[in-house]
């Protein structure tokens, strides 16, 4: 294409795509997938199939026909139903009507609710290590992105001397991801209530995405949402894809007030239309009966937890204990290897697959993420080959 | 039901250091729980769960429905008691609905299992009727899918 004296069409890439890198899992995801016989702890999906029910549901509302467009913010029966979840979950209500948006995955909503509140140079502060979409989404939508790193000695929880350090009057959205990708990490109802304070205080929107909100292990959870005076300034993004097991159906939601679900519904109209009709009927059944899907599945999670966290014990690997999400966060700067070459030789020499730390930010050095959304015979065999591959690195 | 069971019941070859493991308290502890199971006759014993359709076995199962005489004093105990300890009787449960007794028999071919029913289970007092049944095809027991080969179909790293 490219012809003499006109830019390469590199150069013709809009610059806030072009100069982000694609994400590190991504690369990684190429490798692994040229290899034989892995143990992969890096897949960030539960390993539960879609309960039989939902699965079930979905393939009647193919039947009867459910196969068109719904209503911009999504059926309201479902919206009622996730209005309902919420509240009972939170106490906090809202409005079916006009406070809740059914989205593809919590990923579309947090691109909507960035693009409905951040003017260009906007700064938004977010946590790393995190999801590895948040500071892209951020910079798709003009924003500036002020990480704020955790740290392992906190339990990679968030605090309010590290905003203070990092605000500034540009500040305009915080966001918040607890239970944490990849670390695990949760906050308590007083850890959130500081960051509450400080939200209000410097009057910011908060983003939370609470898409691991049901997968915790030694307590329920909290959510920022549920503080007093927040509900005003928050945006609840939850989905279906972690606690329920339907990352495939592509189905999130956001719940907040109705200026900033209006603005968000406007670009969702616009750009992607409905959430797809018969995921949306699916999760309805999803919400029918949450608690004993869940309860198994959490109950297995929390089993694999207390193993691998007590397996990572005996390898010398010290790792804070998630108690969220599905992931573990172990620290591997002891061995003297970037995490990267860490993880790339653990699966060159034992065939185990790892996500460097660094995927979800430069902070993530010397930390890998293992996840134990995977059978407890594969983690044993796992930690076996992670055992002898450490053992040889001394 | 206690965590301890669920995993036993989901796997009961389960190492007790691994399941120690699993449930975050230690060995021992884990043992002497077993053990003050099984004394208490809760843990009843511990079976392999076999695809038998893949072992050409010289067997084949029958399920019986039977309509008894409940006794005075007794009810359904002592002829329930009595039917289950024949060795062709693997499982036995008092159902309700329009019979009593629900068997599951095992015998090497039709015959010898017709010969149980009209032989024994038939002429014992107090057998009103039954109404026998052949198993063809296991699909799945005791919670396990004969099915194997579940393939993962997830992507092998994702964020």
């Amino acid at each position: 294409m490219k012809t003499s004296g006109s830019p390469s069409l590199r150069d013709r890439i809009a610059a806030p795509v072009r100069d982000i890198p694609r994400s590190g899992i991504r690369d990684f995801f190429d490798i692994v997938s040229t290899m034989q016989d892995v143990i992969s702890l890096g897949i960030g999906e539960p390993d539960f199939d879609t309960p039989w029910h939902v699965r079930e549901s979905t393939v009647f509302a193919l039947e009867r026909g459910t196969t068109h467009y719904t209503s911009n913010l999504g059926y309201l029966e479902l919206r009622k139903a996730l209005a309902g979840y919420v509240g009972k979950k939170y106490g906090v209500n809202y409005d079916a009507e006009s406070e809740v948006l059914v989205t593809v995955g919590v990923s579309e909503a947090l691109d909507l609710a960035l693009r409905a509140l951040i003017n260009p140079g906007d700064e938004v502060l977010y946590h790393e290590p995190c999801y590895v979409s948040y500071r892209a989404v951020i910079l798709f939508a003009h924003g500036v992105p002020l990480a704020i790193e955790t740290r392992a000695a906190d339990g990679f929880r968030l605090t309010r001397a590290m905003l203070e350090k990092k605000v500034t009057p540009r500040t305009k959205v915080l966001m918040l991801n607890f239970p944490n990708n990849p670390t695990g990490a949760t906050m308590s109802r007083q850890d959130l209530e500081e960051i509450a304070a400080f939200a209000r205080e410097r009057d910011l929107l908060v983003i939370t995405d609470e898409i691991y909100a049901e997968l915790t292990y030694d307590g329920p959870h909290t959510s920022i949402v549920s503080l007093p005076g927040m509900r005003a300034r928050t945006l609840f993004l939850h989905g279906f894809s972690k606690a329920w097991a339907m990352t495939g159906y592509r189905l999130g939601y956001a719940c907040g007030p109705a200026e900033v679900i209006d603005a968000m519904m406007k670009i969702h109209q616009y750009t992607m239309l409905c959430a797809s009709s018969f995921a949306q009927k699916a999760a309805l059944e999803a919400l029918a009966r949450p608690d004993s899907d869940i309860e198994t599945m959490v109950a297995e999670y929390r089993r694999r937890r207390n193993f691998l966290v007590s397996a990572f014990a005996g390898l010398g690997l010290e790792c804070t204990r998630p108690a969220g999400a599905f992931y573990a966060f172990p620290n591997i700067g002891k061995f003297g290897l970037p995490a990267k070459e860490f993880a790339l030789k653990l699966l060159e020499q034992e065939r185990v697959a790892v996500v460097p730390g660094t995927a979800f930010g430069a902070c993530g050095e010397g930390f890998v993420r293992c996840a134990y959304a995977t059978r407890l015979e594969q983690i044993k065999e796992a930690m076996k080959r992670l055992g002898r591959f450490i053992g040889r690195l001394g | 039901m206690d965590e301890l069971l669920k995993l036993l019941l989901a796997n009961a070859c389960e190492s007790r250091a691994t399941i120690a493991q699993q449930l975050g308290i230690g060995v021992e502890e884990v043992e002497r729980r077993i053990a003050e199971y099984e004394k208490r006759g809760v843990i009843r014993g511990y079976q392999a769960v076999l695809n038998e359709d893949q072992l050409d076995l010289d067997k084949v199962t029958a399920v019986i429905e039977v309509k008894v005489t409940p006794e005075r004093g007794g009810g359904f105990n002592r002829i329930a008691d009595r039917l289950s300890r024949f060795p062709e009787v693997r499982s036995a449960y008092l159902m309700s609905g329009t019979y009593d007794l629900l068997l599951f028999v095992e015998g090497h071919n039709l015959r010898d299992v017709a010969s149980f029913v009209s032989a024994k289970l038939a002429t014992i007092d107090g057998v009103l009727s039954t109404s026998t049944h052949f198993m063809l095809k296991t699909y799945k027991r005791l919670g396990v899918l004969m099915e194997t080969n579940h393939e993962d179909e997830r992507l092998t790293i994702s964020p």
